[in-house]
């Protein structure tokens, strides 16, 4: 019986999808959990595997197509008593290969199994272009009659058993090469103020229009919408972080031997989420339409990724719950996954706190903007070693520039000055880090 | 820059630039695939062209020359004792036969725009390759093509080190012509190199561990090629297993079985090929070869490394080089996404010796073995006009076809020819043809390949 099949619910903030790829073909057999298409949404590129062993009878999505959750993607000709109601939540969390040129990995495997079962009655009775054309139509010739002389099997009647369906190859699936994307000109979804017409730019001189990639206009819309929409504000402050690197001056190599690189990140994560527990309003999202903060008895923290293809934040999840050197292992698998296109959605959602750390970059501070609908971020710049007077000296210390965003409808100012002031403290005091887990 | 730190991305990499890799690399690249070779020779050609199939055959050809020769004098005429000028021999084999087809390969090549990487390719996951040698590099693959072929194997238990001691590869080079050569192996390479030995003046001796020459061909196949060897070989020992080698001198004493021991100047060990596919850092992949280094494929040729593909000799027997190039064509396909399958039923095989035997499909044998309800056609060449026009009558045309359908389900022949006469033959199996349709199709008068409709003819009348 055809069983369609649809595009599933891809979890909070998520409702649409752009095809990257088919990667099957109308009239595949596939088997269950073998991927069907590559989808990229604003977090991810994932794969999405069958939910039923079946055949491929129609493909309704092109490369370069944008679908909403819900629309139909694909509808099987479903094996009896297989499949059913498989639901796609469990196995949709997948990493996603980089694109290639392969199509389905499962759709010779059925016709191997039916050449031993008919074994003993000799090879099928048909030319090699015969048994192509039975494998382009997806037909098992195995199991094709053939009307012809001693029962040879005929083109015809190869395509008799396909029942009239067009070759395979004529699908744009087929294509060695994976077709270019066309450039959507699709406008970003609105978020209440409308921009003014640009001017024409061409009157000045040349120029050049470049369609943003789905991320690009993912970040676009997503920093539209929390900028529009959060009141922000930003409280300033430094650490003397001096003990702390040199502790982990100390123990980059301890570390290195148990396979993991220190670096602050990991203790600015667990600084923040140790402080969130003091100050859980910066743990929170607000319901405006209820008139209530939501409060996260979770602490997962998204930590900005800055890729080849655009901002990525990707959450580690109870970071006050684990280990430092568990936490540092973890953040630098979770970036390079990122950084390899092989996130996971369930790498990049659940976050209620983020920090970024532009400290690698340079600068001496930055703004950023609340990961919506999360309700504040922490930000690092670079670590100096500057003249400090200390009991009337000066003294070289290693300070760092921290700045903490946060939504003003949640939290005031002097909330804000004590949330990073709790976080200053556990910098400064690299021991209270420790007694604290 | 560091070469080791170069790394490149490409579509496919293909290790090994034999028949099946050339051919699945040049497929790829007219698919529009990025794709380079990664060869220890940094060439083309492969086990094939340098060391196998083509110098093989130029030396059979000189060796048919000169029983055509000899032949002659049945006709009246007479050329004298040939005179042969070993160097000249190597260096047409070498510039001419070799040289030239390696030539056009590489000019293939280049306008396909495959680029061939000098080295030993080595995996380091399923993704990337090490490239050792000349031209360290770091190749990352989408998908990458094991065409790492096959190499002689030593002779078990009396292997000997020693240049007296030569596998298929030295015996090519043609070094010298001895005296006295053994060899050990009645296959085809043991008796393809033992006629152009004897050609060439070096009397033969060929030791053969089973009771019969070429074991696995039906023997009324055989027989006719078994008369000849026996004229031209001082002796062929059947039966018989060679227990040790000793260099003594300048000669080598061989060993036969628990008896007696004789002494020749050269050894050729031809007793089989085996996989290569140690050393190539497989163990990094889900590919795993089996107990005898042979690396499963499923029908598009592809490992259990969903990224990693294999063709030809690396992937099991028949271990030629027109199934390899037919594999790489499939596994191109493949990986470009298009719905290619090895589902190939016959793989010919040649035995380019005088006379020459060839085979495809259903062997008598084998029909005999399973028990298959199957008609069976010979027609000797002694009927053939042809045949007897070219003093060869000692040929054989054998049908083996369904006894129901009378579709043609194996074909074998021996005689001068046989390796051209074959294809017809496994085109007729290849497209599920019957006896019918060889009988109804005109053969040109006088040929040989007449022999194939009139064995056809034999079994469309009643029994």
């Amino acid at each position: 019986m055809p069983r369609p099949f649809v595009l599933p619910d891809l979890g909070e903030g998520l409702t649409e999808a752009e095809i990257v790829k088919v990667l099957v073909q109308e009239g595949d057999r596939v088997q269950e959990d073998a991927p069907l298409l590559e989808v990229e949404t604003d977090k991810a590129t994932v794969e999405i595997p069958s939910p039923v062993t079946g055949r491929v009878a129609k493909i309704h999505v092109q490369p370069g197509q944008t679908v909403k959750v819900g629309a139909v993607l694909v509808t099987f000709d479903e094996e009896a008593g297989r499949g059913g109601a498989a639901s796609l939540g469990t196995t949709l969390a997948r990493s996603a290969p980089p694109a290639d040129h392969t199509t389905s990995a499962t759709q010779q495997a059925p016709a191997a199994t039916a050449a031993a079962a008919t074994r003993g009655s000799g090879p099928v009775a048909a030319t090699p272009a015969t048994r192509r054309l039975a494998r382009e139509l997806g037909v098992d010739i195995h199991t094709v009659r053939g009307t012809g002389h001693g029962g040879r099997v005929s083109d015809d009647d190869v395509r008799a058993a396909a029942g009239g369906r067009p070759p395979a190859s004529a699908q744009p699936a087929a294509q060695p090469v994976a077709p270019e994307r066309p450039a959507t000109r699709k406008p970003l979804a609105p978020v209440g103020a409308e921009a003014p017409a640009l001017p024409r730019f061409e009157q000045w001189g040349a120029v050049e229009r470049q369609p943003l990639s789905h991320l690009r206009r993912t970040i676009a819309e997503r920093m539209t919408l929390s900028a529009t929409l959060v009141p922000h504000v930003t409280h300033f402050d430094r650490a003397d972080i001096t003990e702390l690197d040199a502790i982990i001056r100390r123990n980059v190599e301890p570390a290195r031997q148990r396979g993991v690189t220190l670096t602050l990140t990991s203790f600015l994560l667990k600084a923040a989420a140790l402080a969130l527990r003091e100050h859980p309003q910066f743990n929170a999202s607000l319901d405006p339409a209820a008139g209530e903060l939501i409060l996260k008895r979770y602490c997962h923290l998204g930590v900005a990724v800055a890729t080849d293809r655009g901002l990525i934040v990707p959450v580690i999840r109870d970071v006050d719950k684990k280990p430092l050197i568990e936490l540092q292992g973890e953040l630098a698998a979770l970036a390079q996954r990122v950084r390899d296109g092989k996130a996971t959605l369930e790498d990049l959602r659940g976050g209620t706190f983020t920090v970024t750390n532009i400290g690698a970059l340079g600068g001496t501070g930055a703004v950023p903007i609340i990961n919506y609908p999360e309700v504040a971020i922490l930000g690092a710049a670079r670590a100096r070693e500057e003249p400090v007077v200390l009991d009337g000296r000066i003294v070289p210390r290693v300070l760092l520039p921290l700045s903490l965003t946060f939504d003003h409808r949640v939290a005031d100012g002097a909330d804000g000055a004590r949330f990073a002031a709790a976080i200053v403290r556990r910098l400064e005091r690299p021991e209270q880090l420790l007694l604290e887990w | 820059m560091v070469m080791g730190d170069l790394v490149r991305e490409v579509d496919v990499a293909v290790v090994g630039g034999g028949p099946g890799g050339y051919s699945a690399a040049f497929r790829c690249a007219e698919l529009g695939l990025e794709t380079v070779v990664v060869d220890a020779s940094r060439r083309l050609g492969g086990a094939c062209l340098w060391e196998g199939c083509i110098p093989s055959k130029a030396l059979l050809h000189v060796s048919a020359v000169l029983g055509e020769v000899e032949r002659a004098k049945e006709f009246g005429v007479d050329f004298g004792e040939p005179r042969i000028a070993l160097d000249a021999l190597r260096k047409w084999k070498a510039e001419r036969v070799v040289g030239k087809l390696a030539r056009g390969l590489a000019g293939v090549a280049k306008a396909k725009g495959v680029e061939i990487v000098g080295g030993l390719g080595v995996f380091e996951d399923s993704r990337a390759l090490r490239v050792e040698g000349d031209e360290p590099q770091k190749i990352r693959f989408k998908h990458a093509v094991v065409a790492t072929g096959s190499a002689p194997s030593p002779l078990p238990g009396a292997a000997l080190a020693s240049d007296r001691v030569m596998d298929s590869t030295g015996a090519l080079e043609l070094s010298d012509l001895p005296e006295r050569l053994l060899v050990v192996g009645g296959g085809y390479i043991g008796l393809e190199l033992g006629q152009v030995y004897t050609a060439l003046g070096s009397k033969v001796t060929l030791v053969e561990m089973t009771d019969g020459l070429l074991p696995g061909v039906d023997r009324d196949l055989v027989q006719p090629l078994a008369r000849h060897c026996e004229k031209l070989f001082v002796k062929i020992r059947l039966g018989t297993k060679v227990t040790s080698l000793h260099e003594q001198g300048s000669q080598i004493e061989a060993r036969f079985g628990e008896g007696d021991t004789v002494a020749f100047d050269r050894v050729l060990v031809a007793v089989g090929r085996r996989p290569v596919s140690a050393e190539l850092g497989l163990e990094t992949t889900r590919v795993r070869p089996d107990a005898h280094g042979f690396v499963a494929v499923d029908e598009r040729c592809r490992t259990a490394d969903p990224r990693i593909w294999a063709v030809g000799d690396v992937t099991g027997e028949p271990m030629l080089a027109h199934r390899a190039m037919r594999q790489g064509k499939v596994a191109a396909e493949a990986i470009a996404g298009r719905p290619a399958a090895f589902d190939t039923v016959v793989v010919p095989a040649v035995v380019f010796t005088d006379p020459e035997v060839a085979w495809c499909g259903l062997t008598e044998s084998q029909a005999l073995r399973e028990g298959r309800p199957v008609r069976i056609a010979k027609f000797q060449w002694a009927a053939s006009g042809r045949a007897a026009t070219l003093g060869r009558s000692d040929g054989l045309t054998k049908l083996i076809a369904d006894a129901d359908t009378g579709r043609v389900l194996g074909v074998g022949i021996v005689g001068p020819g046989a390796g051209e006469l074959i294809a017809e033959g496994a085109l007729a199996v290849e497209a599920a043809l019957t006896a019918e349709d060889l009988a109804a199709t005109i053969h040109t008068h006088p040929t040989l390949s007449e022999t194939l409709m009139e064995a056809a003819e034999t079994l469309l009348r009643p029994t």
